[in-house]
């Protein structure tokens, strides 16, 4: 009886990612079996995702981000899968690294409609700006948040103890 | 396009031109439209007897929906930010709390990427005991959704009768891991409890009963007339929009697109087994009822397939039960149970990253681990079923008549808590 029988990896995707998207990605690699990531500059993410949609990768499962904060960067991927029988297995890292101080990204949502409700959430929780996005509101925060997005590295946790100290506050 | 001030006026804007099949109703702005009608804004929530913590933003002409704008967040727990602030194994009954009714399958992919990182795998018996409270929590995942369902449109005795049928699933759970629901059953490495005496047969049992009242099911309320007229081509999510939304579960089966994360993960003991992934054309909500019970029905069929092939073997991996000191592993082979050294928390997986995908009862959940070879990871990604379905209350509403609204809630299986994380 196999332990661990592996997904149906379909063959020859890393070639066919290198000839599709070639030209314009930084770099393609394959990071385990059945997850591929592609890097590229932040002008041509809507090519790029409008190139995977081609190969059938027509939407995406997550969007996200990540604070670098000692390299100073962000990092804003996207996560493509597709539903066709023989890609079901694989997901491809659409990602690219923009300057921290500023991150802005144009939005995939006209090639990935599904983008829009985790966009929207990169957007609050790190503070990432999807350029196009036509609804960047709050949507987990509360509609008046304001401050540092809480996902990046400097948001410091107020810890409260299980025991407020009701006559200190009232002090202050 | 102008602004009103309100908050949902730029929502009719979500998907590009000729991406996704516009069902012919577009926004106006609030006020009276050109004939002098009025518009209505009408708030949902978020304190819905039914639903719970969410709010709907619901825009009507007369009777038909111009546009709803799920506003959710309401039940939000920071879960990505605290699972950075502690060590891998502290967040596994975190995260099983995002879904408390279905916390086997919420963490089970967490557990798959952390174990991918560490290079650890779970012997086979392990597969085969979470295979049998995931398709146990399955079962009681489907069951609250019926209930849920059945009392958004008033149809109690669904209500009643699922809830309390749920409670047979739940406590052969308990019977197999200690708890109720927050079971922390599945632990890098393996299991934390062996399969109990005499658990097979009181599982046998329950699959009798249960099949049973599958079909009481079907005659009081799933092809009760007043539910087929309630349902029956209401919210129709057409298999193409399905695909383009990235819906999930058993919302995009019954659009016809026939996709498991079971099957496309090959995880735990699912490629070993026979069993069948419901899919049906429709795409309505009834539909949607529909290949929810055949999923009841599969899982009870996976359920009776591991308990027969259930392997011998340990339930814990080798290289973490030599962790423990011999005295106790004596003790760990005696009761099947685990009881871990403190080391154990400090588990430290090389800097790299790792995805992985399984199939809750709501659809397929998501999880994206970034470490940097600390004991805490930098970054945890979860998206879950409910969150990729969130979209739905806008697409499928779209055009409908208000009434429409609870059962195109109900039929999307929709958990706040769990959308909100």
């Amino acid at each position: 009886m196999p332990q661990n029988p592996p997904g149906a990896v379909r063959m020859g995707l890393l070639e066919d990612l290198k000839e599709k998207l070639g030209d314009i990605a930084a770099e393609i690699r394959e990071e385990k079996p059945n997850y591929y990531s592609v890097r590229v500059e932040a002008s041509s993410l809507v090519e790029a995702a409008r190139r995977l949609v081609e190969m059938g990768f027509d939407h995406v499962a997550s969007v996200e981000g990540v604070d670098w904060i000692k390299e100073k960067e962000m990092e804003v991927s996207w996560h493509a899968e597709s539903y066709e029988p023989d890609l079901k297995s694989i997901i491809i890292k659409l990602y690219t690294r923009v300057p921290r101080d500023d991150p802005r990204v144009p939005t995939l949502i006209d090639v990935w409609p599904s983008a829009e409700f985790p966009e929207r959430e990169t957007w609050e929780m790190l503070g990432v700006v999807f350029e196009g996005h036509p609804d960047l509101r709050h949507l987990l925060l509360p509609s008046d948040y304001e401050g540092i997005p809480p996902l990046r590295k400097d948001y410091r946790i107020k810890v409260e103890g299980f025991i407020v100290d009701l006559t200190r506050q009232q002090k202050q | 396009m102008t602004s009103q001030g309100s908050r949902s006026s730029e929502t009719d804007m979500g998907y590009g031109p000729g991406t996704i099949k516009e069902p012919g109703f577009r926004y106006r702005p609030m006020g009276r439209d050109a004939e002098g009608m009025e518009l209505y804004e009408i708030f949902i929530g978020p304190q819905h007897p039914a639903s719970g913590h969410m709010r709907i933003v619901v825009r009507l002409d007369g009777d038909i929906i111009v546009n709803a704008d799920p506003d959710i967040g309401y039940v939000h727990r920071t879960m990505e930010k605290l699972s950075e602030t502690r060590e891998y194994l502290k967040s596994i009954p975190l995260f099983e709390r995002a879904t408390i009714i279905d916390s086997a399958n919420i963490t089970w992919p967490y557990v798959r990427a952390v174990e991918q990182m560490l290079g650890v795998e779970a012997p086979l018996r392990a597969k085969y005991l979470r295979t049998l409270l995931a398709e146990i929590n399955r079962i009681s995942s489907h069951l609250y959704g019926f209930g849920l369902t059945g009392i958004f449109i008033n149809h109690s005795t669904m209500y009643m009768w699922s809830f309390g049928d749920r409670e047979i699933w739940v406590q052969l759970a308990e019977e197999l891991t200690g708890a109720r629901l927050t079971h922390t059953y599945i632990i890098p490495g393996g299991v934390r409890r062996d399969l109990p005496q005499g658990f097979k047969e009181k599982a046998l049992k329950a699959i009798r009963y249960m099949e049973r009242r599958l079909e009481d099911y079907m005659k009081i309320f799933v092809y009760n007339p007043v539910t087929v007229a309630r349902f029956r081509e209401v919210g129709v999510l057409t298999k193409n929009d399905a695909s383009r939304l990235g819906i999930v579960g058993p919302n995009l089966r019954a659009s016809g697109v026939h996709y498991d994360a079971r099957i496309a993960e090959k995880y735990g003991a699912y490629p070993e087994l026979d069993f069948e992934i419901p899919v049906m054309e429709e795409g309505d909500s009834l539909a949607r009822l529909l290949v929810r019970i055949e999923e009841i029905k599969q899982s009870m069929r996976i359920i009776k397939q591991v308990l027969d092939k259930m392997p011998q073997g340990p339930f814990f991996a080798d290289k973490y039960m030599r962790l423990i000191p011999p005295a106790l592993r004596k003790h760990v082979a005696e009761t099947g149970r685990i009881k871990l050294p403190g080391a154990f928390i400090r588990l430290k997986p090389p800097a790299g990253e790792a995805v992985a995908r399984g199939e809750m009862g709501h659809g397929e959940v998501f999880y994206h681990i970034v470490s940097t070879g600390d004991t805490k990871p930098y970054r945890v990604r979860i998206i879950t079923p409910a969150f990729r379905n969130v979209v739905l209350f806008r697409h499928l509403t779209r055009g409908a008549r208000f009434m429409d609204l609870p059962v195109i809630y109900g039929s999307i299986d929709y958990f706040p808590p769990e959308g909100d994380r």
